[in-house]
């Protein structure tokens, strides 16, 4: 039987995770403060959790919120003379640095979540407490739910949350957008911090089946939430095609057993169509109207893979003129190695092999198991067995989790045989 | 809200003074400094080679030593305290800081507000 009651409330939940983000930053805007605004944005949801079943969802559900919300802060300011000194001190010295905020004509919320994306994306925090209070923040996960996704016991994700929100407050990082001027130096950061966190969620969405949070698609939602607030920022509109792109593949990237399977066998029937077409929109609009950025140029990428039919039918001279645009503007010898798969596609094997043996030196490939895995991959094809099977092995030695390492070890078994 | 920023010289010369160092350059930013009006103290250190080092042990008794010498790879030397609204704004002066160039680095540390 269907507790009717407890499906009411998961959905009026989801439909607070969207309203969680909104609310938070607009209370922070109006208390300069985190922790408070925190608080009572979770009483303001409590309340509604309790009383919309009940009374109804009121006609505007969002400033009711606010109004519920901003009349808990007032009572809790009342009690707290203390912290209302330390927060009306904090009011001054803000406007100090810029003015305030043009009141909203239609008393509708205004959208304040943008200066909470660059606030958690700070350079200033750790970089591993980034992603977990923009997941906090924005995409309104709970503590228990952050650690879970990240697969850390939840009282050490309390603990790290705990102290990044203690460095925002103490150290006064502020709640503001960037200006014009800054803005191309702080974009990237924020977006670094989203596109981490989904590929947190690939790497270890691969994993054995877990009831774990999927960090992909919660990505695509704070990617999406971007791209609302920031629409002329073709590298914005880069990254959530990026992301979509690879995550259409997300059905085939996986075999039965929960083993890695690549994109040379992979079922493209499996892909999902509607993601691909939405992520080449946005490829067009981050390629057109100037020079491209980096996620531009790797949702391109993923574009035409995700295009061709097959992987012998791909476009891989486009390919890698790509990687050489991409190499131009993140000279790493990550994407010159995955430039040298695609020149081995593109001339054959051989010239894959030279362009490999050329990055051998390099100390950030040293350790980096997809180096050895792909010079495997492109002995095996020229018949050099014995050097494609070491060249396995030492890929199975830097594998870290088992579905890459059952995949590693089945191409192995392969060309033993 | 104050901060001070730590300067800390990186590569320190036999002399002991920090290798790279452009006085006209740190003239202009003391001027900065003081015309934008943020200005709450600031001191450069005299050479590492005249510091001594002071300790008190559990009993009282008090050891002083020349030095420290720099067994550590950043020396400080000097600091300034600054009345600015945020992290932000502190992190681009010291970013304007001669001290941040080169081997050298500034550290930006909230001073501790015991409430008024």
């Amino acid at each position: 039987m269907r507790d009717e009651r407890a499906d009411g409330v998961a959905s009026v939940e989801a439909v607070f995770r969207e309203e969680h983000g909104r609310l938070l930053a607009a209370l922070v805007r109006r208390f300069g403060d985190l922790d408070l605004a925190e608080e009572v944005t979770s009483e303001a949801i409590e309340a509604a959790l309790a009383r919309w079943p009940v009374d109804g969802v009121p006609p505007k559900p969002g400033a009711w919120l606010m109004t519920t919300a901003r009349r808990r802060a007032v009572d809790r300011l009342r009690r707290d003379q203390a912290l209302a000194a330390r927060l009306a001190m904090l009011r001054v010295e803000a406007e100090r640095a810029e003015p305030p905020p043009a009141q909203d004509a239609d008393g509708g919320l205004p959208d304040e979540r943008l200066q909470l994306f660059f606030t958690c994306a700070h350079p200033a925090l750790a970089a591993e407490d980034r992603g977990a209070l923009m997941l906090r923040c924005l995409a309104g996960l709970s503590t228990p739910e952050v650690a879970r996704a990240f697969l850390v016991p939840p009282e050490t994700m309390a603990k790290r949350i705990t102290r990044a929100k203690k460095k925002i407050r103490a150290a006064r990082i502020p709640f503001r957008v960037p200006g014009a001027d800054e803005l191309p130096g702080r974009l990237p950061g924020v977006l670094q911090v989203v596109y981490s966190i989904f590929t947190e969620g690939y790497v270890a969405s691969s994993g054995p089946r877990l009831q774990r949070l999927d960090l992909a698609e919660e990505a695509i939602r704070l990617g999406r939430i971007l791209r609302r607030l920031l629409p002329a920022e073709r590298e914005v509109a880069g990254l959530l095609g990026l992301m979509l792109l690879v995550h259409a593949r997300r059905d085939a990237r996986s075999g039965p057993d929960g083993e890695v399977v690549l994109l040379d066998e992979q079922d493209r029937a499996r892909w999902d169509r509607g993601m691909i077409a939405e992520g080449r929109d946005l490829v067009a609009v981050a390629l057109t109207g100037g020079p491209p950025g980096p996620y531009g140029v790797q949702a391109a990428i993923a574009a035409l893979h995700d295009e061709s039919v097959s992987l012998d039918t791909t476009d891989w001279p486009q390919i890698v003129a790509l990687y050489d645009v991409l190499l131009a503007l993140v000279p790493s010898p990550i994407v010159a190695l995955n430039r040298a798969v695609a020149v081995a596609m593109r001339d054959g094997p051989e010239a894959g092999l030279a362009l490999l043996d050329e990055l051998a030196g390099e100390p950030r490939l040293r350790g980096y198991h997809p180096y050895p895995a792909a010079r495997a991959d492109l002995l095996s094809r020229v018949g050099r067995f014995s050097e494609a099977a070491a060249a396995y092995r030492q890929a199975l030695e830097l594998a870290g989790t088992e579905p890459e390492r059952a995949h590693l070890r089945r191409r192995l078994d392969a060309i033993e045989d | 809200m104050k901060y001070m920023l730590l300067i800390q010289a990186g590569e320190v010369a036999e002399n002991g003074e920090a290798a790279e160092s452009d006085f006209g350059a740190w003239v202009a930013y003391d001027k900065a400094v003081k015309d934008a009006g943020i200005f709450v103290s600031g001191e450069s250190l005299a050479d590492l080679v005249t510091a001594t080092m002071v300790r008190v042990s559990p009993d009282g008794e008090r050891t002083v030593t020349d030095g420290p010498f720099a067994e550590t790879r950043e020396v400080l030397g000097g600091f300034y305290v600054i009345d600015v609204p945020d992290l932000d704004a502190a992190l681009d002066w010291a970013a304007r800081c001669p001290g941040a160039l080169g081997s050298g680095s500034v550290v930006v540390r909230p001073v501790a507000d015991f409430g008024v």
